[in-house]
């Protein structure tokens, strides 16, 4: 399933923390997280809720609540994102980087009509677009979207559920950005609007060679069209690998708790993985899964694991594997 | 496939009705009808109310802009037409016959009397009207201008800035607004004679402006407050959208709504400040004809028994703090959905048509025919 695409980097992000500060202290939702998106990839990002997906994609797009901190490097390009100007911020939002939301039904001013949507957003680049261009440019990108341009006159509330995501992404896209990050885009959808969507976000990321980020809980999505997978748990990446390898042989216990616990058609029994996850404002000593794991041993709860490789492209962050201890525990390694 | 056709063709129809010829005409009729919805739904009570409100006001907008052919006499004329430089106001060579009486109890030729400087009542009130009507455009319009975006950008930034803004305007709104008012037209007025600026109504319409600024900021902060948070706000954002833009673009038009209702009550409120300013004499300067003033003027001629100089300017302000008000309390039941709906329950024991009527639906006998249908569908299957 790796395209193999040129070994050129869109965005990498190292070390990326987001601590919200609440009245007992900070509460870390994404902690220590890196990756790599080459053009033209996808990621997926699963795991449970409160696991920290959503955060990180909003971090992606510095869209997070006021009171909230990051810190790390996310690197867009040649572009640093971890403090620059807003100014600057509000360029590469919407022409580097777009971010496609969970309810699409509430994200179009409804008071506004979608060719007035396309003439804000593109106008907010290019000030000197005139208003005929820009409605001209968004009814392309709706028709790419499958959404006849004679609608652009519209107002939101005429759109189903579905076109309205597609307007959305079209949106998104209008401006050509190189990544486009979709946080659960179908979750309010039906099946049917969900495979189009998933469909077109495909074929977007093919014909304009964009960088993928979808987020979401369900598995079936991602491995229908995800290149590579990040799991997560308790604000870290515990595995990151190609989505086969991944989901044929998962390295970690939690990955494969997660895989258990699918729903398919022919699921008689429902399998869960038992407990929740931990609090992150006092997250336990070693691994934060050991409370969960049914793989636990003794150095579970004292060490800390870190993301290593397992397999040639596939890495996990588990005492299983012996390169997760961190140097100085590496003597006492379980043999 | 009996069925079928049943439901098939009434569905095809009411388009084929409507569409085809739908020139601009129509379209507009159409966008009227829809405009005028909530109007058909209200409360009848609340459209007697609006209607009588905006009667009265018309009324007294009519006479101050055609003040000038409809007042019989100047504001400050005191003789026949023929003698009267409505220049510098003068009546060169008028002799005593040619003066108008003082003091005269309303005729035929005075309807509403005169005052002691030998004005005429009547005309006093008409050319009030203007003065009024200036006044409140001006000062509301400030109040509007400063209070609004002011508002909009303190909800939406919030933070420091916000609660300084709070603090201000509630101080502002704590005062007591007849003092303030009188201290701002005061200082204004020496100010601007300072300066030598001849401009008579701007410090009285600056004072009550000023008093009204709270109430928009206030209004306009809290809706803003809530309307920020809308998913469509972040999305914007995501969109690259600056501050500036998602303020007037995206969350102005979305709190509006809260300000044509405000306008009206603030409008007769501003009215009764104009004319409490002019009655303490800070307002506007004798002899232009201002109600208020007026008043003021006529007190002695009261206690006299000369009831007239004082009584019509004062139903005056009744009037029109009456239509405005009258105007303002019905729009908030039109445009308030929840009023809305409580005035539609009022009236249940209508007949199903009737009911289809009042609750504004275009076409009551297409509405009454689709359950119908609906029914006789399920029966044959």
């Amino acid at each position: 399933m790796t395209t193999a695409a040129t070994n050129q980097h869109v965005l990498s992000v190292r070390n990326l923390r987001v601590a919200y500060s609440t009245p007992t202290g900070y509460l870390h939702a994404v902690d220590d997280v890196s990756f790599d998106l080459s053009a033209g990839e996808s990621l997926g990002v699963v795991g449970e809720s409160g696991c920290g997906k959503s955060t990180m994609g909003k971090a992606l797009m510095q869209l997070l609540p006021p009171g909230a901190q990051m810190s790390g490097s996310v690197q867009l390009k040649d572009d640093e994102l971890v403090g620059v100007s807003r100014r600057d911020l509000r360029r590469i939002r919407g022409e580097e980087m777009a971010l496609v939301f969970q309810e699409p039904m509430t994200r179009l001013d409804p008071l506004m009509k979608i060719s007035t949507h396309f003439v804000e957003a593109i106008r907010a680049h290019r000030p000197r677009t005139s208003k005929s261009a820009a409605r001209e440019m968004g009814r392309k990108a709706m028709a790419q979207m499958g959404i006849p341009p004679t609608r652009a006159d519209n107002y939101p509330h005429e759109f189903s559920g579905g076109m309205r995501q597609r307007i959305m992404i079209a949106l998104g896209v209008v401006m050509q950005p190189s990544i486009i990050v979709a946080d659960e885009p179908t979750t309010a959808l039906d099946v049917i609007v969900e495979a189009q969507i998933l469909d077109l976000l495909d074929r977007l990321r093919r014909d304009e060679d964009l960088g993928l980020i979808l987020i979401t809980h369900n598995l079936g999505i991602v491995a229908e069209t995800c290149d590579r997978v990040a799991v997560m748990y308790a604000g870290r990446i515990v595995e990151l690998g190609p989505v086969e390898e991944v989901f044929t042989t998962p390295k970690h216990p939690y990955t494969q708790g997660l895989l258990r616990s699918v729903i398919s058609v022919d699921t008689t029994e429902l399998a869960s993985i038992e407990g929740f996850p931990p609090d992150l404002q006092h997250p336990p000593a070693g691994c934060r899964f050991a409370p969960r794991c049914d793989q636990v041993f003794s150095d579970c709860p004292v060490t800390d694991p870190r993301l290593t490789a397992v397999t040639d492209h596939t890495a996990a962050a588990c005492l299983l594997y012996d390169g997760a201890y961190p140097p100085e525990h590496r003597e006492g390694a379980h043999a | 496939m009996a069925t079928d056709t049943n439901t098939s063709a009434p569905l095809a129809e009411p388009p084929a009705q409507t569409d085809p010829s739908s020139s601009p005409l129509t379209r507009l009729r159409k966008r009227l009808e829809h405009a005028l919805r909530p109007w058909r739904r209200a409360n009848p009570g609340a459209r007697y109310l609006v209607i009588a409100g905006v009667l009265i006001t018309l009324m007294f907008l009519v006479m101050a802009v055609f003040a000038d052919t409809v007042a019989p006499f100047g504001q400050d004329q005191y003789c026949s037409d023929e003698f009267f430089n409505p220049e510098n106001g003068a009546c060169i060579g008028a002799g005593p016959d040619e003066q108008i009486p003082n003091r005269a109890a309303p005729s035929r030729q005075y309807p509403f009397g005169t005052t002691d400087t030998r004005f005429d009542v009547l005309s006093r009130v008409i050319l009030g009207a203007r003065i009024a009507f200036a006044v409140v455009a001006f000062s509301t319009a400030l109040a509007m201008l400063i209070g609004v975006p002011l508002g909009l950008f303190s909800g939406y930034i919030g933070g420091r800035f916000d609660k300084v803004m709070v603090l201000v305007m509630d101080s502002i709104y704590a005062f007591p607004s007849l003092l303030l008012a009188l201290i701002i037209a005061f200082a204004l007025g020496l100010r601007l004679e300072q300066l030598g600026i001849d401009a008579p109504f701007v410090p009285a319409a600056v004072a009550v402006g000023t008093v009204y600024i709270p109430q928009y900021f206030r209004v306009i902060r809290n809706h803003t407050l809530s309307v920020k948070e809308e998913p469509f706000v972040e999305a914007a954002r995501s969109l690259g959208a600056s501050r500036t833009t998602i303020v007037f673009r995206y969350i102005f038009f979305n709190v509006v709504s809260s300000i044509p209702v405000l306008f009206t009550l603030n409008a007769a409120d501003a009215v009764l400040t104009l004319a409490g300013l002019g009655f303490l004499g800070y307002g506007i300067r004798f002899p232009t004809a201002e109600w208020g003033l007026d008043v003021n003027l006529g007190l002695a001629d009261s206690v006299a028994g000369f009831w007239w100089t004082a009584f019509w300017p004062g139903v005056a302000i009744t009037l029109l703090v009456t239509g405005l008000s009258l105007m303002g309390e019905g729009l908030n039941d039109i445009v308030n959905p929840l009023l809305r709906v409580k005035g539609y329950r009022g009236k249940v024991k209508l007949s199903a048509r009737e009911s289809l009527k009042l609750a504004g639906d275009r076409d009551p006998d297409a509405m009454e025919a689709a359950p119908h249908r609906a029914g006789t569908g399920e029966a044959s299957r």
